[in-house]
């Protein structure tokens, strides 16, 4: 079955003829920026997961909101599909484009609008960059918590759109918990406001329900975010463990100890030595796994839980514990980690980054359980883990023009998805449904779930104009994808040993 | 988690929706009653969700407990508190008998709200029955989940309108290592303008009440910080009882007398000027107000800081909750048609139109 939208099972999209299309928008609203041409096309192609790409038909890249209301309005009267785009920074296709419908780029509304300190509040435009909601309000010692490891890049109302994580989740949560409010116009391009400057808003949590939506229910057009105020001291320990059961266990007697990590990481083996040749964080490269703790907070505090996670660390059996000296080190610690994606890309011609989340007290079998399924398909898997929260990044190393390489490494990460599901976790953690795992959501939902699910898109959207073919599969599709499965595991490799 | 006290009884909650459905009987559902005040009041076959409690699994190390909806918030509070582990946003009871489900059903939160998040920012995942007649599971035990729609957040706050939550999964937290609380004699003005500052500082604050002559702050976190900060801002002890009454509307602000509302307002609202007697919660973004002043009245003011009204006196007046504007009311119609087509779950208990 094909990733690319496949009317026949993500359901019919209606023929719209672009020229036509692009003459009415043009006339309606003569001042929107439009891109028609297949060379200007052509970068919109994919986001952040790049093996998928779709030319979109048009491409538009609007200014104001009244534009993108006039774009809304025409394009629900005739029936258009629209997907919604900010920086393109995605990792599960959410972004990707659609031959039948316009790519709606939100990247141009980059202002912050008002940073208002007594309330510890941002309000900024949906294309604002994520680290730069932290820049601007660093000179009044606040900032914006999430940190996605693409914040440098990200757009907050992509953030809002996928309830973006970061390595700093388990202390301060995801996106959903640091949102106030929310502007969002409808597929009709009605304006509605979800949440409120207060802390709670009268009605049902539409605010909730629309972080993490991914572009299906509305276009957001406007973000206001909370800000915290930036915690006195950070301090970092490095833990190596000779065995990934050990470090697994490090992590649960930490939380038994009372102390809540800002960020808690574990690397697997195959991983350290990707990032020590890259990054040179000075990881100790015959670790089985690594353990980063991160502890933040006012310094007596961090000074004392500092104390408390290095006797916790060795009890465990770690068989060395270090505390970055300096700020510079905690840096290169950080480094290290942050980069484990492009080092493990090093390794390798390409990679495939999943995003499943497990019960913690499930990680050794799940990792044992990866390493014989990567022997079954023959691919090599690096693990990065979230491990404070249990959001697990498993990369399958695999080389694309080698003929079938890619199609193992999707159905290997489509086995790792489904062994998430089974130990009680989740198909995705923090990258979103999108394209990429539109499958996997009929492993994760039975079909009344997913008819629920629905129900709700059609409150919203009864035409199902807004990001068709994401996030939420067709019954048809899953009734497909669940005959196709029961001889996955035999026709594909039949040449592969199983175990 | 003792084992009379664990009794799954979902399959006969599942029945009585089914005949509901078949018969067009609107349900109200209810636990213990204790939040029946809140919100209009609702005209249908009692659905008593107590049959079916007990704690589902708890692991402190994976701080999450799942628990079914009858289960006695008291009971809950127990279990975490037995494991050094609490629910961090504080949820009031107002009763001896008050249940888990009726706590997601208002989504009520308590004094540390502002710094911990509320009940929808705990809640993980959801096992609800729906008005298609089927139990199903949303969200799970794991901290990070975005697979579909973020289900069980919308049934948080929602009141029993959209469905019967059966059983939920909490995100919990250890308790803090230190806690002391304190009280400064100011005024308001003074008391929200220091609270502003103080909000944008790393102070280990955890509740922050003002009663009109004095400002209530409680201290949490390590030995070291919270030893700090009482240096800092000094003032007397303050019996850390009044964090509960306050939550539970015990004090005698809440003693009878006119109608009680409650405003939220944005944190930097500052001092407003209401219509009687106020006191300041959540560092301002809540605020209790006896009053007979006309809804209408309080509704200007509190929209006007940018906020919201609620009344807290039961059947004074016909939306306690504040309108919502018309297009708003209208995707909430919507959500409703889809998710209860038949309209038996609480109709009208939020608002007359739904």
């Amino acid at each position: 079955m094909n990733i690319l939208y496949d009317e026949r099972v993500d359901g019919y999209l209606p023929a719209v003829d672009k020229d036509s299309l692009l003459q009415a928008l043009q006339q309606r609203l003569p001042d929107l920026d439009l891109l028609h041409q297949e060379e200007d096309l052509k970068p919109y192609e994919c986001d952040g997961l790049s093996a998928y790409r779709t030319t979109p038909m048009l491409v538009a890249l609007p200014r104001t909101v009244e534009q993108v209301q006039g774009l809304l309005e025409l394009c629900h009267q005739r029936r258009v599909p629209v997907v919604a785009r900010g920086a393109g920074t995605g990792l599960s296709g959410g972004a990707l484009p659609l031959e039948k419908g316009v790519l709606l780029v939100m990247a141009r509304f980059n202002r912050i609008l008002h940073i208002d300190p007594a309330a510890r509040s941002a309000r900024v435009q949906p294309g604002v960059r994520n680290l730069a909601i932290s820049q601007a309000a660093a000179a009044t010692g606040l900032y914006y918590a999430p940190d996605p490891s693409s914040q440098i890049a990200c757009s907050i109302g992509g953030n809002v759109a996928e309830n973006a994580g970061g390595v700093h989740c388990l202390k301060y949560g995801l996106t959903v918990h640091n949102l106030l409010r929310v502007e969002i116009l409808t597929v009709e391009g009605e304006h509605l406001s979800l949440g409120s400057d207060a802390l709670d808003a009268p009605g049902f949590d539409l605010l909730a329900l629309f972080t993490g939506s991914e572009g299906m229910l509305g276009i957001i057009t406007e973000v206001t975010v909370k800000l915290l105020p930036r915690p006195q001291v950070a301090k970092v320990l490095l833990a190596a463990f000779d065995c990934v059961e050990k470090a697994g266990l490090a992590v649960a007697r930490i939380i038994a100890e009372g102390i809540i990590p800002a960020g808690l990481e574990m690397m697997d083996n195959l991983a350290i030595r990707a990032a020590e040749d890259f990054i040179h964080a000075g990881y100790p490269v015959d670790a089985q796994a690594i353990l980063l703790c991160e502890l933040d907070g006012v310094e007596a505090d961090v000074h004392d839980d500092c104390e408390r996670v290095r006797r916790v660390l060795l009890l465990a059996g770690a068989t060395e514990v270090r505390l970055a000296r300096d700020e510079a080190e905690r840096v290169r610690f950080w480094a290290g980690r942050k980069n484990a994606f492009p080092a493990v890309g090093r390794l390798s011609p390409d990679y495939y980054c999943m995003d499943g989340t497990i019960p913690r007290r499930a990680l050794p079998a799940v990792l044992k359980e990866i390493a014989t399924l990567a022997g079954e398909y023959g691919l090599r898997v690096a693990n990065v883990f979230h491990a404070g929260d249990g959001n697990m990044h498993p990369l399958i190393l695999f080389d694309a023009n080698q003929p079938g390489e890619l199609d193992r490494a999707e159905a290997l990460g489509g086995k790792i998805l489904e062994l998430c599901v089974k130990v009680g976790g989740s198909i995705t953690g923090e990258h979103g449904v999108g394209r990429e795992k539109i499958n996997q959501m009929c492993a994760q939902f039975n079909s009344d779930e997913l008819t629920l699910f629905h129900g709700v898109k059609a409150a919203f959207d009864p035409r199902g104009l807004l990001n068709p073919g994401k996030n939420i599969p067709t019954l048809q599709r899953c009734a497909e994808f669940g005959a196709m499965h029961v001889h996955m595991g035999q026709l594909p490799f039949p040449e592969l040993e199983r175990f | 988690m003792d084992a009379e006290h664990s009794v799954d009884d979902s399959q006969v909650l599942l029945e009585q929706v089914n005949r509901a459905l078949a018969n067009a009987t609107p349900l109200l559902i209810q636990g213990s009653n204790s939040k029946a005040f809140l919100g209009r009041a609702v005209a249908g076959e009692v659905l008593d969700t107590r049959s079916h409690r007990g704690i589902v699994s708890y692991d402190p190390t994976e701080l999450v407990i799942t628990v079914r909806a009858g289960t006695p918030l008291a009971e809950l509070s127990a279990t975490l508190a037995a494991a050094g582990q609490m629910l961090p946003c504080e949820p009031p009871s107002f009763g001896p008998g008050a249940t888990v489900g009726g706590m997601v059903a208002t989504g009520l939160s308590g004094p540390r709200r502002p710094w911990s998040g509320s009940v929808r920012d705990f809640v993980l995942g959801t096992r609800v029955i729906t008005g298609l007649g089927k139990h199903l599971r949303f969200g799970g035990e794991v901290m990070k989940n975005v697979a579909g729609y973020d289900l069980s957040r919308l049934l948080t706050g929602s009141y029993g309108c959209l469905g019967l939550i059966t059983e939920v999964s909490l995100k919990v937290l250890p308790k803090p290592r230190r806690c002391f609380s304190v009280s400064l004699e100011m005024d308001r003005a003074r008391a929200l303008e220091n609270l502003a500052r103080w909000g944008q500082q790393p102070l280990p604050v955890s509740a922050a009440c003002h009663d009109g002559q004095r400002l209530h702050l409680r201290l949490e976190g390590g030995e070291g910080s919270v030893a700090a900060a009482h240096e800092r801002l000094g003032g007397e002890a303050l019996d850390p009882g009044f964090w509960n009454d306050l939550n539970e509307q015990q004090l005698a602000f809440f003693d009878v007398g006119p109608p009680l509302w409650r405003l939220s307002v944005p944190n930097n609202s500052g001092a407003l000027d209401l219509p009687g007697a106020q006191l300041v919660d959540w560092a301002g973004a809540q605020l209790w107000l006896k009053s007979d002043a006309d809804a209408g009245v309080i509704r200007a003011i509190a929209q006007k800081a940018g906020g919201h009204a609620t009344c807290y006196s039961h059947g004074l007046i016909d939306s306690p909750f504040q309108p919502l504007p018309a297009a708003l009311l209208r995707y909430h119609r919507q959500l409703k048609a889809q998710l209860d087509p038949q309209g038996i779950f609480n109709p009208g208990r939020m608002y007359a139109e739904f």
